[in-house]
């Protein structure tokens, strides 16, 4: 420190700003903070799904919606399919973390193979969900399009509403491609970290914080989906 | 320097690289797994043979989904290792999610309530 002159000497004091408060490095700060405001705006649209759902007298069953394994299965499995996609990204965040951790110790050859770990399985979520969508389309929902009435009936449980099913069908699409764009997202960010892992960057740099910044992306994206899941496929 | 010297007389000193251990990992994969696990069992099993109404059910799914979104961001996004400081400044934001939650049922609930009556 001796390029520093007396009047930009570090304060030591606690109330001097001579502590950081909190000792999180300002990228990780900025993510973090990134991600906040990521959870408002997923909030918002989960809450007014919330809110349509209490005020409709019935909604489609999402046992009876969500029944098929596109390509094995037509009917008769609920649930199954989606539990593929959450195992899988969940799996991916915990390859995430260890990418993560093998950062920690500095190991690259790790953190690259965790990395591509990573990647696979975000691209194998975002199949299964073009899977999925692909096989509600053909069951005519849409943005602003629904079966018809008469097919309706076999997707609610009490009484059928074309208001409600039109509710589901756009809300579905809006947030569970809303979440699909920052698995998107995430993937090209990854590969990004991967490619610049690769190339020995954080090598040079002396340390893999950039792997931990997209990691709290990767884990917010799986927490979203955690929720989404929640409330359209179990609730 | 300064800030290194702090953390020292603070005693913080294992959470500045120790990070997440393998085998904490995969505990915590484990948890996550168990939970959607009993998440399965209660919509396949438990509800369709009647021993638990929709409402309860829905409540446990909502108390699963938080602890599940707990070990998320405690263990997996490492929140539970930083500073109180962050971790308030994070967490304490959620006050205004939670309003906006009550809000808006409340007014779907009254929404409800008004088809039902015509």
């Amino acid at each position: 420190m001796n390029s520093v002159s007396q009047l930009d000497q570090v304060k030591t004091g606690p109330w001097n700003g001579g502590r950081s408060p909190w000792s999180v490095e300002y990228g990780k700060i900025m993510m973090w903070f990134f991600l906040l405001s990521d959870a408002f705006t997923f909030s918002s649209l989960l809450i007014y799904y919330g809110a349509q759902r209490f005020s409709k007298l019935t909604w489609p069953d999402p046992d009876l919606v969500f029944q098929s394994i596109p390509g094995i299965m037509d009917h008769g499995a609920p649930l199954v399919f989606v539990g593929i996609m959450t195992f899988i990204l969940i799996m991916s965040s915990v390859t995430m973390v260890l990418a993560v951790e093998a950062g920690h110790r500095r190991s690259k050859k790790e953190v690259i193979w965790w990395m591509i770990a990573t990647i696979i399985g975000g691209f194998m979520f975002l199949g299964c969900q073009a899977l999925e969508w692909t096989h509600l389309f053909h069951e005519g929902f849409g943005w602003g399009e629904i079966p018809s009435a008469e097919e309706l009936k076999h997707l609610f449980s009490g009484d059928v509403s074309l208001v409600a099913a039109q509710q589901f069908s756009n809300l579905f699409f809006t947030i569970t491609g809303f979440h699909g764009f920052h698995v998107f997202s995430g993937v090209v960010i990854n590969i990004i970290i991967l490619i610049m892992t690769i190339n020995g960057t954080f090598e040079k740099r002396g340390h893999y914080l950039m792997v931990e910044k997209v990691g709290l992306y990767w884990h917010f994206v799986d927490l979203v989906w955690v929720f989404v899941f929640t409330f359209f496929y179990l609730v | 320097m300064s800030e290194h010297h702090s953390h020292t007389t603070e005693g913080h000193e294992h959470e500045e690289h120790a990070g997440l251990t393998k085998s904490k990992i995969w505990q915590v994969f484990g948890i996550l797994l168990l939970i959607t696990v009993i998440e399965f069992i209660i919509a396949l099993v438990v509800l369709p043979k009647g021993y638990m109404s929709h409402g309860v059910g829905n409540f446990v799914y909502i108390a699963l989904t938080l602890v599940k979104a707990f070990y998320i961001v405690a263990y997996f996004m490492h929140l539970k290792y930083e500073k109180l400081g962050l971790q308030l400044s994070l967490t304490v934001s959620f006050i205004f999610i939670i309003y906006f939650i009550v809000l808006m049922l409340i007014e779907g609930g009254f929404l409800n309530l008004h088809m039902l009556s015509h």
